[in-house]
């Protein structure tokens, strides 16, 4: 178990500077995730911190050590790869044993650690067969056996799901998540999908172009984002992002769509913001802060906006249903057995306590 | 109705092509069939008219004679100068080949140069590299044979084996550098497992390009490295072809590619490196 200390990290491929200057700590046992859009510069931090890339500037600690000009076998870590990487020419036992073997372990305590590694994935059946006999799954069992069975200080995963279909990958996610209980090793976990992001973490870096855009638990990344990226990279459907004007007078505040509806901010908001004036903004609202208006008056810090229906998304549990508002297209998350019709007028409830207002000029949520 | 008469057809096909097979077949095996019968045919049986189809006992006389002669030896020299330098070459392009291809060594360009060389025509530098060999005192040597046929067949190696450790994921190898090994136990535990199917096949081609030279070897030996081709050449006389002498040498001379390509066989058959990375 270690902690990861990196700082004032540089690569460059060429003329391209992959990652900008990442400082960051992952600390003792615990799993973060490293998310973003491709190139972004994930894997290659990945990458890095395992010594399979070479950094141009900065540093980066293991458990306290120094190991920028350590070559990977002697960093003590495993790593899981997207593409399994099982040499085909070996069973599934010496695909497991392949770490040990190359540090010279006794064969008594490979076949020790190989055996509760094959329990614990439940792969005991198969460790007389070749990789070409397994299924996705499987291989992606053995592949994390062959971390497991290193008991290294740290686990790196770059997108070890990516080839899964969805109904193993949510099987798997479950069980990385297990391991991570069982073993409760420090974690590094790459992966672009929002939902391994937001269900495996216990912190998630969010990346953006070389950057670290924002870190910190799922929670805090989905509730108070950093910036507007952060906002629309987390969460599904994706947050609603309208172009409108801020404006203030007194102590009230509104924000003005183009189509012409101002939607007033509940006072403690308004008092927040600087005084006076008129501003551009992009107001945010996640579709699960949108509802459908019924009865009289709206309940302070909501507000009500109606649109036309112009398309409807049923998933089972709940409907999407989009509408033009402020001129762009709004998703809103209603109950699936609130009909609607396609054409027809709705009336919004948008709940004002919970928007974001983000700069358009730095993309900062105000 | 239908069905029987479209299995029918489909049987008749069937026959055909068996029959152009084995004519195809016929046609191609004939020269080595009459090559093995004259080998074992005493000369009598070779010049008789019409020509016989079988000899009338099998005897071993002419290749009795090839071993009593000591000619045989030609034999051993292509053996020890195709095998070795066949060795020396996969060794040394094997490890071009992995620094091609995993460092990017030299660039693209490097690699098309180097398979350029291969493409000079053989005849246009015989005759400087004689000079230099008898400069060097290295005609009619081992070491000389040997040297050149490596750096013959370096440049097809190279480019063979570069091609096949392309191909090689590699994610393969860097799982072994995290798991533990160095780039060395990389190279013979991931590398050479995965490229053994075409590191086997290039072999038997560089074993067989130096075996078959004629040219090199028919200008760079005198007495004590003769191959079997230049051997051969030997029996063709001024007044008379020694027959018996050809066949039976060349038959010796084809044996060792039997043996060599039907030992590659096994690798040829794919799917070794299937279930590696998932596609």
């Amino acid at each position: 178990m270690a902690e990861v200390r990196i700082s004032g990290l540089h690569k460059y491929y060429g003329p391209v500077h992959a990652l900008k200057g990442i400082d960051l700590t992952v600390g003792d046992g615990e799993f973060a995730v490293f998310v973003g859009p491709s190139g972004c510069g994930k894997s290659t931090l990945l990458r890095t911190i395992a010594g399979l890339e070479e950094e141009d500037d900065g540093e980066i600690r293991i458990g306290g050590q120094v190991v920028n000009d350590m070559r990977p076998r002697d960093r003590n870590i495993a790593m899981v790869f997207q593409n399994y990487a099982l040499y085909p020419y070996l069973t599934v036992y010496d695909n497991i044993a392949f770490g040990l073997r190359a540090r010279k372990v006794g064969e008594a305590e490979i076949k020790k650690r190989v055996d509760d590694a094959a329990a614990m994935l439940g792969i005991t059946a198969l460790l007389q067969r070749f990789p070409r006999q397994l299924s996705g799954g499987q291989r992606q069992r053995v592949a994390i056996g062959r971390a497991i069975v290193r008991q290294a200080q740290l686990f790196l995963f770059d997108e070890p799901l990516s080839n899964l279909d969805a109904k193993l990958r949510d099987e798997m996610r479950g069980e990385i998540k297990r391991l991570h209980k069982d073993i409760s090793t420090t974690m590094i976990y790459v992966t672009h999908d929002q939902v391994e992001a937001m269900t495996l973490a216990d912190r998630i870096v969010l990346l953006r172009d070389g950057r670290i855009e924002q870190q910190g638990s799922p929670l805090e990344l989905f509730e108070r984002p950093a910036t507007g990226f952060v906002a629309s990279f987390l969460g599904s459907p994706s947050i609603n992002l309208i172009p409108a004007k801020l404006v203030r007078r007194g102590t009230a505040a509104a924000v003005l769509l183009a189509s012409g509806e101002a939607l007033e901010l509940p006072e403690a908001r308004a008092a927040s913001l600087d005084a006076g004036g008129e501003r551009a903004v992009i107001l945010g609202i996640r579709p699960q802060h949108l509802g459908h208006a019924v009865g009289g008056a709206a309940a302070p810090g909501v507000a009500r906006v109606s649109a036309t229906v112009d398309l409807i998304q049923p998933t089972g549990t709940r409907t999407y249903v989009t509408s033009r508002i402020g001129g762009v297209p709004v998703t809103a998350e209603l109950d699936a057995h609130d009909v609607h019709e396609q054409g027809a007028m709705l009336d919004y409830e948008v709940d004002m306590r919970r928007c974001l207002l983000i700069d358009p000029a730095t993309d900062r949520v105000i | 109705m239908r069905m029987a008469g479209r299995a029918r057809r489909k049987t008749g096909k069937l026959a055909l092509r068996y029959a152009a097979a084995t004519i195809i077949t016929i046609i191609f095996l004939f020269p080595v069939y009459w090559l093995f019968m004259i080998s074992f045919k005493t000369p009598d049986e070779i010049f008789h008219v019409p020509p016989l189809w079988v000899p009338g006992e099998i005897q071993f006389s002419n290749y009795w004679v090839l071993f009593k002669d000591g000619d045989v030896k030609v034999i051993w020299n292509s053996l020890v100068v195709a095998g070795t330098s066949s060795a020396i070459a996969m060794l040394l392009g094997t490890f071009c080949a992995y620094s091609l291809a995993r460092f990017n060594t030299g660039g693209e360009n490097l690699a098309m140069w180097i398979i350029s060389q291969r493409m000079i025509p053989p005849i246009a530098v015989v005759f400087p590299i004689f000079l230099i060999y008898v400069y060097f005192g290295m005609v009619d040597t081992y070491a000389g044979l040997i040297l050149l046929y490596t750096a013959f067949n370096l440049p097809y190696v190279i480019w063979m084996m570069r091609g096949y450790i392309v191909d090689i994921p590699l994610e393969l190898e860097e799982s072994a550098l995290v798991d533990g090994c160095t780039r060395w136990q990389t190279f013979w535990r991931v590398v050479f497992p995965m490229a053994r199917t075409g590191l086997m096949a290039t072999a038997v081609f560089t074993f067989v390009f130096a075996w078959n030279d004629f040219l090199f070897a028919l200008i760079l030996t005198r007495t004590e490295v003769i191959t079997f081709p230049v051997m051969l050449t030997h029996y063709f006389g001024g007044q008379s072809n020694f027959w018996a002498k050809i066949a039976a040498m060349s038959v010796l001379g084809t044996l060792p590619i039997f043996i060599a390509v039907t030992l590659m066989q096994r690798y040829l058959v794919r799917g070794i490196s299937l279930g590696a990375v998932k596609g």
